[in-house]
């Protein structure tokens, strides 16, 4: 398992990659990922930047139980989870989850479900600069997304 | 603590206990987001008494009730605005998440 947080751009591609190396080959047939990447418009405004507010030990620790569930209900041969915070700017990947398993049913289950938990539990805030002012991302259910 | 707390308790119901002044704990609160910005800062100790709630430590940072939607966390895990507080604790008040 691998939960980080990542301070500086990052890359959602060589996380994958390099975290795959430590799987053995063959052992898996299927991985799932998703990649959340900053728009450059949100709820009818242009958004020029933002910032990513965490609360340092309590999204860590969250992040990591999010990833245990997922391994603890999924037969899975790995998760990896990397979310950014601080400053971000439109087209820089937010957030990588990844999920390896034999098959390709539980691979997506596992990768839906890590996203699923992260937006609903993980202590992140978004706060959006707008050409004109900031504000705070209001929080969305998933019905509204 | 705890251990005094309770010797306390039960001098108490002696006639010839010596009274003494009512236990304070301290709680390290922790704000984040729009409700920090509304209080004006991230962190704070406060001086509360003991048995006092999550809700009771919020009066004392801000004019106004908890807004609705406010999430509570002690200890670095979720929990209500009734949650009673001890010595030492970390509570932490922030706005649901919008992470990811």
């Amino acid at each position: 398992m691998k939960v980080a947080l990542a301070p500086a751009a990052l890359d959602p591609w060589a996380e994958v990659s390099a975290h795959q190396q430590s799987l053995r080959p063959g052992a898996f047939g299927a991985t799932a990922v998703f990649v959340g990447t900053m728009r450059d418009f949100n709820d009818g405004e242009a958004v020029e930047g933002m910032f990513l507010e965490h609360y340092p030990g309590m999204t860590e620790a969250h992040l990591e139980r999010i990833a245990a569930e997922a391994l603890a209900r999924w037969d899975l041969l790995d998760v990896l989870v990397v979310h950014r915070v601080g400053e971000i700017a439109p087209g820089e990947p937010i957030v990588v989850t990844a999920a390896w398993s034999a098959h390709r049913g539980e691979a997506f289950a596992a990768c839906r479900y890590l996203m699923g938990e992260l937006k609903s539990r993980a202590p992140f805030w978004k706060k959006e600069r707008l050409r004109e002012g900031e504000r705070w991302v209001a929080f969305k259910t998933p019905a509204e997304e | 603590m705890g251990f005094r707390a309770g010797m306390i308790g039960l001098h108490s119901r002696d006639d010839n206990a010596i009274r003494l002044p009512a236990m304070t704990i301290q709680v390290n609160v922790r704000l984040f987001a729009s409700l920090r910005e509304r209080v004006g800062c991230g962190e704070a100790v406060l001086e509360l008494p003991a048995g006092a709630t999550a809700a009771e430590a919020w009066a004392r940072l801000a004019d106004g009730p908890l807004p609705d939607n406010t999430l509570v966390a002690v200890n670095r895990e979720y929990t209500d605005a009734g949650h009673r507080l001890a010595d030492g604790d970390e509570l932490a008040f922030f706005p649901p998440v919008t992470g990811g």
